[in-house]
């Protein structure tokens, strides 16, 4: 059932996401620099970073009549399951747990998030951050179809829910090139449920930062640290379901790996920089309306393949 | 089973009983919820250990969503406003006591007196496959019936719920473009 990796890819995998989620961070301070004119030094690329230590040293906020419990459990919950999600996600020839419903796994951490977001606006008992906790459910129910139904398509391909085989399955071929779709679903779906760019709504400036807006400190940066965990996650997820995972010619497979998340992984960072904030009332739609049937369609298409075979 | 899965199984079996009590002991819907979804997490958990992995996983992957819409539905229902004030999980306390009572025993006794089967033949290396097998080969006629009964249980209920119909979104000679719908999310606007 399960296969487990060495015992360093259980420090390796989430020093590689950290890594990735710190690269994404500096690449989009360094976007903001360049688009405000100002000159692209080192300095403004780690800026950002520089706020860990500012946020570790903070004095915490007090709020009259916290849920205090719900509030910890749920700023917490956000990294720590984008850490978990990348447990079954192979880097190069290496996969901390092989298990046998990988894909699944992947999708029940990212829906860990809608909880602790969820509690990350509830705890603080203030109106502002539970709105913006209700808006990320929002967001969930217009993404999470969609988004369910690109996984199946990858894993229909493969006939398999691991996503070693789903990676393997693609020889030759990668499922980017005959299912466009479930991708750009898939990476659509990443930035919403990292809620960065155009799915900022839930943290949206319109409510005073929603469920950042009372969080200072440790917590603050916890739920900072998630969003970016998240895209560095489901950008990694997106090479063994859709861009072959480490194969390529020359290089070796981890080299592969590497290079395939940084790519997509600075595509997310561009794309959410260039679109406007979208409404979940009006993403409902649609992702419902437009989104979903040809994502069914897009099922279809691996499985009558694999009638075929 | 492994070691591993041995300690695993009595974690999840004691912490879900635990969580169990904590819903009828806590005072805020909110709490209360999560602690339901905390002990659902924990069944699941039992469920993957004993070798359905498809199963345990799903159950947490549902579980999550739908304890987290039920909580926004549970304080939107609430008498008390938005669900702030203290409240308790317990009602009808002597006739829930004789219900989950006889319940409890009947359970217990099915334990001590079904006649358990022996296992024929080894193990699945992939129980996934066997699941998927079992609903669409044999049972495919009750998975199809089932949802389409579904499908129209949901439509019915969302029917009969809302009041208002086509001639209020669109005229009365259903000419009206765009509908006219009081909060935006509709669809054909």
């Amino acid at each position: 059932m399960v296969e487990a990796g060495a015992w360093w890819t259980v420090l390796a995998a989430p020093a590689i996401l950290f890594g990735l989620a710190g690269l994404a961070v500096v690449g989009d301070a360094a976007l903001d620099a360049r688009g405000a004119g100002r000159p692209l030094t080192p300095g403004t690329a780690v800026r950002p970073l520089l706020a860990v230590s500012r946020a570790l040293l903070a004095q915490p906020r007090r709020l009259p009549a916290p849920d205090r419990l719900l509030w910890r459990a749920g700023v917490i919950t956000v990294p720590v399951a984008a850490v978990l999600s990348t447990l079954v996600i192979p880097f190069g020839g290496h996969v901390v747990a092989d298990l046998s419903v990988g894909v699944v796994w992947f999708n029940a951490m990212e829906a860990l998030t809608w909880a602790g977001l969820w509690l990350a606006g509830w705890g603080p008992n203030a109106a502002f951050s539970l709105i913006g906790g209700y808006r990320f459910l929002a967001q969930g129910l217009a993404y999470e179809l969609p988004l369910m139904f690109a996984l199946i398509s990858a894993a229909t391909g493969a006939r398999s829910l691991r996503v070693t085989d789903i990676a393997a399955a693609q020889h030759g071929l990668w499922y980017a090139v005959w299912m466009p779709f479930a991708l750009l679903v898939h990476l659509a779906a990443v930035l919403a449920f990292s809620f960065l760019g155009p799915f900022a709504y839930p943290a949206g400036r319109d409510i005073a930062g929603g469920v950042l807006g009372e969080t200072s400190g440790a917590d603050r940066l916890l739920l900072q640290a998630g969003r970016w965990l998240w895209l560095a996650a489901g950008a990694a997820m997106a090479v063994p379901l859709f861009l072959g995972g480490g194969a390529g010619p020359g290089l070796p497979a981890w080299a592969w790996s590497l290079v395939k998340t940084l790519l997509v992984l600075g595509l997310l960072v561009w794309v959410s920089r260039r679109l406007p904030v979208i409404r979940a009332d009006r993403y409902v739609e649609l992702a419902w309306v437009v989104l979903l049937p040809p994502a069914v369609l897009q099922v279809l298409v691996p499985a009558l393949v694999d009638l075929n075979l | 089973m492994g070691a591993t899965a041995t300690v695993l199984l009595w974690a999840s079996a004691l912490l879900a009983p635990a969580f169990g009590v904590l819903v009828f002991t806590m005072n805020s819907m909110a709490r209360v919820t999560f602690a339901l979804l905390a002990c659902l997490v924990c069944v699941g958990g039992i469920v993957t250990v004993l070798g359905l992995s498809y199963l345990g996983v799903v159950i947490v992957l549902m579980m999550v969503m739908e304890m987290v819409i039920m909580a926004v539905f549970m304080i939107a229902y609430m008498m008390n406003p938005a669900g702030l004030m203290p409240m308790s999980m317990l009602h009808n306390r002597r006739g829930a006591l004789v219900i989950s009572g006889s319940l409890f025993a009947a359970l217990v006794a099915g334990i001590f007196l079904v006649p358990w089967p022996e296992r024929g033949g080894a193990r699945p290396r992939n129980t996934t496959f066997q699941i998927g097998a079992a609903l669409m080969r044999e049972q495919m006629l009750t998975m199809i019936t089932l949802g389409f009964v579904l499908l129209a249980t949901m439509v019915g209920a969302t029917v009969l719920a809302t009041r208002r119909g086509r001639y209020d979104r669109f005229g009365d000679e259903l000419d009206q473009r765009p509908a006219r719908d009081p909060a935006g999310g509709g669809v054909g606007r």
